[in-house]
């Protein structure tokens, strides 16, 4: 029995110790898929984001989809507060209107929100710490003390008053250039722009410290000594050896800028009626619970998808980080 | 001396912040007494932006705002008219304190013993566990987790009061629904400080040198551990003892976390600014603070 299993290893040896040239990304792309929980969030990111693309063109009536998946998260119908049921899986809201296509609506802003508030930060911070990391000296000083700054103000004030500022300044030029549906819609630009505004600190900093580190290294010499230009490299040959970190730092942005922007809506700031993103829906929801009466489902399915949403984009976050961390050997 | 000499150097920062909030409230279009019942005619509003110098260039109302601040005056509320901010400061500010320090003591009481757990049960089912509890705190809004232990703990159960703020069993549940998110934040900086030390060569120094096991963890490995969690714990308790919006609105809590809120919305300049300058402050301070608990935990960090 042992002499039998000591052949299989002697076998099977050879071809485990071949070596294999691997790239630090293949390496890490195999430590990622290896990570189960993060894979499975990847598939679900991915069905969500399928979803809510694809949802809307579920009512065409030649697609005979069944007719709970049909309603329009915008089409007030005469029964308010209907618990879940055969019509209504997920129950409908005070207008009427149906949870399931109102959340996976919800669910596409307040994606979208993540995703273009976290680029937002992605280009101010990285810009920000790049050059400050890349010049150094004086000039990094200043631009640093300057995030240190803006750290000590409560972000909350922050949001506010750009966000408010906005509005008060292209608010009227919007509805004027746009029509007043479209310039709605347009507004959700000050949204995107006040978010990204509070949270491109972190990534500066971040940045910053790793081209401060690569900055002096030996080749950069080599292709200044070849007569490339600053922003050549900056932006040829220290960035791409940052992308990886920022990669890491820009997918655990998004879940954290969606929280954000449900809490403005919560404050009433966030995405303006009749659009909705799950921050305004659980909103709305909390609105309407009293002692006497509870719709659970109003806050129940919205919450409920935020939450797993929230996981699954940390937990992709979190995969991402584990596999292409150095530190993390196999 | 080196603490010392840091201290002072706030002096010109806090003098920046305060300048760069007194103009970022001005930015926002609007003023102070746009919801003033109308008609207000215009010589009314003049007197009242004359009475609060308003009618006046920026920089000598910052002048003004400057010399009462010397003297630890925050100036008049715009919107209250009959306060001062130091007056609303120091009725809200002993209350947010209160719920923002057990909330606190909640969030490490939570989160320091579960970012321990999973990191030395690394890959076992516990951390499995402990990980997907930790970061589930960490993505559920206060303002549901508030909402829903209203609805079951107070209301079905009755064990708890509904809101207000008063009897020590009113603590209890804003400071659950306040410090569960930190909670998780907590047990994720744990953990991560965790990992980092368990590898670290003092570790098998440690178990060289015959430690028990538990003994290393909690003499060794703890104590760097939790660098990340306490270098996190000055930004963190700036923003729960000033006070949190959510909270303190839903469970009627008369503090000051409503206030930051409130007078940004209602351009409440004086306001804004004092609260700000609170923050920023605390935040300085605590920041200070952290980096002394750093010299006092790790022996390799030396300042002078």
């Amino acid at each position: 029995m042992t002499s039998a299993t000591a052949t299989t290893a002697d076998v099977a040896l050879p071809r485990q110790v071949r070596p294999e040239h691997l790239s630090p990304n293949q390496q890490a792309w195999r430590r990622f898929k290896r990570n189960r929980m993060a894979v499975l969030s990847s598939l679900f990111v991915f069905c969500l984001v399928t979803i809510v693309l694809v949802w809307p063109l579920l009512s065409n009536p030649r697609l005979r989809t069944p007719k709970p998946l049909t309603h329009s998260p915008t089409a007030l119908t005469d029964h308010p507060f209907s618990p879940p049921d055969a019509q209504h899986w997920f129950g409908t809201d005070a207008n009427g209107r149906d949870i399931l296509s109102r959340i996976f609506y919800g669910a596409r802003i307040s994606l979208l929100v993540g995703v273009v508030g976290a680029s937002v930060s992605l280009v101010i911070g990285v810009l920000w710490g790049a050059i400050a990391g890349y010049l150094g000296g004086r000039t990094d000083e200043r631009m640093m003390r300057f995030v240190d700054i803006l750290y000590a103000l409560p972000s909350i004030v922050f949001v506010i008053v750009i966000i408010t500022t906005l509005e008060g300044y292209f608010k009227d030029w919007l509805d004027k250039v746009f029509g007043p549906e479209m310039g709605a819609r347009g507004r959700m630009v000050f949204l995107f722009v006040g978010l990204g505004a509070v949270s491109w600190l972190t990534m500066a900093r971040i940045v910053r410290g790793q081209v401060l580190s690569l900055r002096k290294r030996q080749f950069v010499d080599a292709s200044r000594s070849l007569g490339a230009g600053q922003a050549r490299i900056l932006f040829r040959h220290i960035l791409p050896n940052v992308l990886g970190v920022i990669i890491v730092y820009v997918t655990l942005i998004i879940p954290s800028i969606i929280l954000y922007e449900s809490f403005l809506s919560y404050l009433g700031l966030g995405v303006q009626p009749p659009q909705a993103s799950l921050g305004s829906l659980i909103a709305e929801g909390a609105a309407q619970i009293n002692p006497i009466r509870t719709y659970w489902w109003m806050i129940a399915f919205p919450a409920g998808l935020l939450a797993i949403t929230l996981l699954a984009l940390n937990f992709v976050g979190d995969g991402l980080r584990d596999a292409w961390d150095p530190r993390t050997k196999d | 001396m080196y603490f010392l000499r840091r201290l002072i150097s706030l002096v010109p920062l806090v003098l920046v912040i305060s300048f760069l909030a007194f103009c970022l409230v001005r930015v926002a279009p609007g003023g102070p007494f746009d919801k003033e019942r109308k008609p207000a005619s215009p010589e009314v509003e003049k007197q009242l932006k004359a009475k609060y110098h308003l009618d006046k260039p920026l920089l000598i109302q910052y002048w003004i705002y400057l010399k009462g601040l010397l003297r630890g005056d925050l100036g008049p509320s715009l919107k209250y008219r009959n306060h001062t901010v130091n007056d609303i400061v120091l009725q809200g500010l002993p209350i947010s304190l209160a719920l923002g320090g057990t909330a606190f003591l909640f969030a490490l009481g939570i989160g320091i013993p579960l970012g321990f757990v999973t990191a030395v049960y690394k890959g076992k089912w516990v951390d499995y566990a402990g990980s997907f509890l930790a970061l589930l705190f960490f993505c559920i809004p206060a303002f549901v987790v508030g909402p829903a232990l209203i609805m079951v703990v107070a209301i079905k159960l009755e064990w708890l009061p509904v809101a207000l703020w008063g009897s020590p069993l009113h603590v209890i549940l804003p400071t659950v629904t306040l410090g569960i998110y930190f909670a998780g934040r907590i047990a994720r900086l744990m953990r991560e400080g965790m990992m980092t030390t368990l590898n670290a060569e003092f570790m098998t120094t440690a178990r060289a040198k015959g430690l028990s096991e538990s003994a290393a963890l909690l003499k060794h490995a703890f104590r760097l551990g939790a660098l990340p969690v306490v270098s996190y714990s000055g930004p963190l308790l700036a923003d729960l003892l000033t006070g949190s919006f959510v909270v303190e609105n839903l469970f009627q809590i008369p503090g000051i976390g409503v206030f930051m809120v409130n007078s940004s919305l209602s351009r409440d300049y004086t306001m804004v600014v004092g609260l700000v300058l609170l923050y920023a402050v605390l935040l300085l301070l605590l920041n200070l603070a952290v980096d002394l608990g750093y010299a006092l935990l790790d022996p390799r960090v030396r300042y002078d």
